[in-house]
């Protein structure tokens, strides 16, 4: 690790991903993720990349479809109407096999929205969003330096696995400034190789062909049945959630991403009072810590559980799956580019406990 | 120890930058930083604002929604967060700018005419620094050398005749 600096995140993670090897970026400019494409407009060029304004959304993951098929590790970057326009092409990328990174700095919605920090994209990251039975790995970090970590992992896991991975962070990570250390840089030539790309036979090997189109019925029940074999292994191997304070928590909350550090503050603020807090906080959205919460929702110890998000309640769905009626599952939010602060939390769960 | 402070004034006047420049203060000091701007349409000529939190704690929110320190250099700005600064808070107006006195008698507060001051000490656009200095007076947030030692650090050194006018200016601020 290198000495620390003061980075924006949304220019920690175009640092970050040169820094995994990403030598190719296709992008077009959206509030609040700009600074990302920015960042790669500058950098790129002088560090043997290639940095693309495409003319749309659409044409931007249509070049990074073309990239990762050629085998370059290759990302796009935008907030939510820009990644709405992106999933036709996330569909298609996900159903030919092929890993890529894309990051959504989420703003509030639907529509144009606003522009301010939201997470209402939570369906659309973990759920699909474009057509099609598909997944995408969704690293969810709260912090700028968490940001730069996951990066580096989300990459080498979109190719371990051949999927796309996104990077969900939000408005106000994207902005903030916090001290960041880097990871050494690594060499190109020296990741994985990727024997299926697109890259010319040389009349040495067999054609490698890149497709999602199969008008056999059978061929592609058969292909999404491997492919949903792969998920499996995912969500058993993949998982990444941090507990905090939870051992001994009655009141258990559930949150992620930039809720998730005002949630930790609002855990601390109730233990001082006496109320035993905790806090579980997914690090990977999709594959959801689904045994984690189980397992303190089956626990003697706790009594309640609530999420806590910055939309109207999405993550909520996954989280009562999980806790599966064993204790009752509350919600707080605010939306629309609202970020509730820690006394407002601790207000909401002060009401449910003391009911 | 947390300090959490708003820098606030119209684009152009170096908000932005004077918040940074507390906020890597910070850092080289060992604190816990989030340094966070306001990014709306307001930022195209209208006001602007960021928010430093200084800590030795983890930062949960960035977001200050009561400040225990307030550097406005536009009336806007003191009219906005006036009323959020907590009691027994600190607002430091730009008396140059701001016809106006601080209607709280629950806060201290400091007028200092920093665009002026500036102005005779070279350059008017440097307020920004010294409003800086002054805040790091009358709060005893980081040592002025930290300070200083952490503005010739992250100055590039192509730059480093501006991170002596910098220091220059917080040294207005905070002798005066």
């Amino acid at each position: 690790m290198e000495k620390k600096v003061l980075m924006k995140g949304n220019e920690a993670l175009a640092e970050a991903a040169i820094r995994s090897g990403c030598r190719f970026f296709f992008g077009y400019p959206i509030t609040p993720q700009t600074e990302l494409a920015a960042y790669m407009a500058k950098q790129m060029p002088k560090r043997g990349g290639t940095f693309l304004q495409a003319e749309s959304e659409i044409a931007a993951i249509n070049m990074v479809y073309g990239a990762a098929g050629a085998g370059a590790r290759v990302m796009t970057s935008s907030s939510s109407p820009g990644i709405s326009l992106k999933q036709e092409g996330i569909s298609y990328i996900a159903g030919a096999d092929l890993p890529c990174v894309i990051i959504n700095i989420v703003r509030g919605g639907p529509g144009l929205g606003g522009i301010q920090p939201a997470q209402s994209d939570y369906f659309q990251a973990t759920k699909g969003g474009g057509h099609g039975d598909y997944h995408l790995l969704v690293f969810a970090p709260s912090s700028v330096q968490e940001m730069a970590d996951l990066i580096g992992t989300a990459f080498d896991k979109a190719d371990q696995y051949r999927m796309p991975a996104m990077i969900m962070g939000d408005g106000m990570l994207g902005q903030m400034m916090e001290p960041v250390a880097f990871q050494e840089e690594r060499d190109p030539s020296s990741l994985p190789e990727k024997p299926w790309a697109t890259t010319g036979t040389m009349m040495k090997r067999k054609k490698n062909i890149i497709n999602s189109l199969y008008l056999t019925p059978e061929e592609l029940e058969n292909l999404n049945n491997d492919r949903q074999k792969r998920y499996q292994t995912i969500m058993e191997n993949e998982v990444r959630v941090e507990e905090y304070q939870t051992e001994d928590a009655e009141l258990i909350f559930v949150a992620y991403g930039t809720i998730a550090r005002i949630t930790m503050s609002a855990v601390n603020m109730l233990r001082e009072e006496g109320i035993k807090a905790g806090l579980i906080r997914p690090i990977t959205l999709w594959p959801f810590p689904t045994e984690a919460i189980y397992a303190r929702a089956a626990a003697e110890t706790s009594k309640a559980f609530m999420a806590v998000e910055m939309s109207q309640g999405q993550m909520i769905e996954d989280v009562r799956l999980a806790v599966n009626g064993k204790k009752p599952v509350y919600f707080y939010g605010r939306n629309g580019g609202m970020v509730p602060d820690q006394e407002a939390i601790v207000k909401q769960a002060k009401q449910y406990i003391c009911k | 120890m947390i300090q959490k402070i708003i820098f606030a004034g119209f684009g152009g006047q170096g908000v932005l930058f004077a918040g940074k420049t507390l906020a890597y203060a910070g850092m080289d000091a060992g604190l816990q930083i989030s340094w966070l701007p306001s990014y709306g349409p307001e930022m195209r000529g209208g006001t602007a604002n960021c928010s430093v939190i200084l800590s030795d704690q983890p930062i949960g929110s960035p977001v200050i929604t009561t400040p225990d320190i307030l550097i406005a250099m536009n009336k806007p700005s003191l009219e906005k967060f006036e009323n959020a600064v907590v009691p027994g808070g600190l607002i430091i107006l730009d008396s140059f700018l701001i016809d106006k006195k601080v209607a709280r008698d629950d806060v201290e507060a400091v007028y200092i005419p920093a665009k002026h001051l500036a102005g005779e000490a070279g350059n008017e656009n440097l307020g920004n620094m010294v409003m800086l200095g002054a805040a790091l007076k009358h709060r005893q947030m980081l040592q002025i050398e930290m300070v200083y030692k952490s503005i010739e650090e992250h100055t590039p050194k192509s730059r480093a005749a501006l991170a002596e006018l910098n220091k220059k200016m917080i040294d207005i601020g905070y002798s005066r």
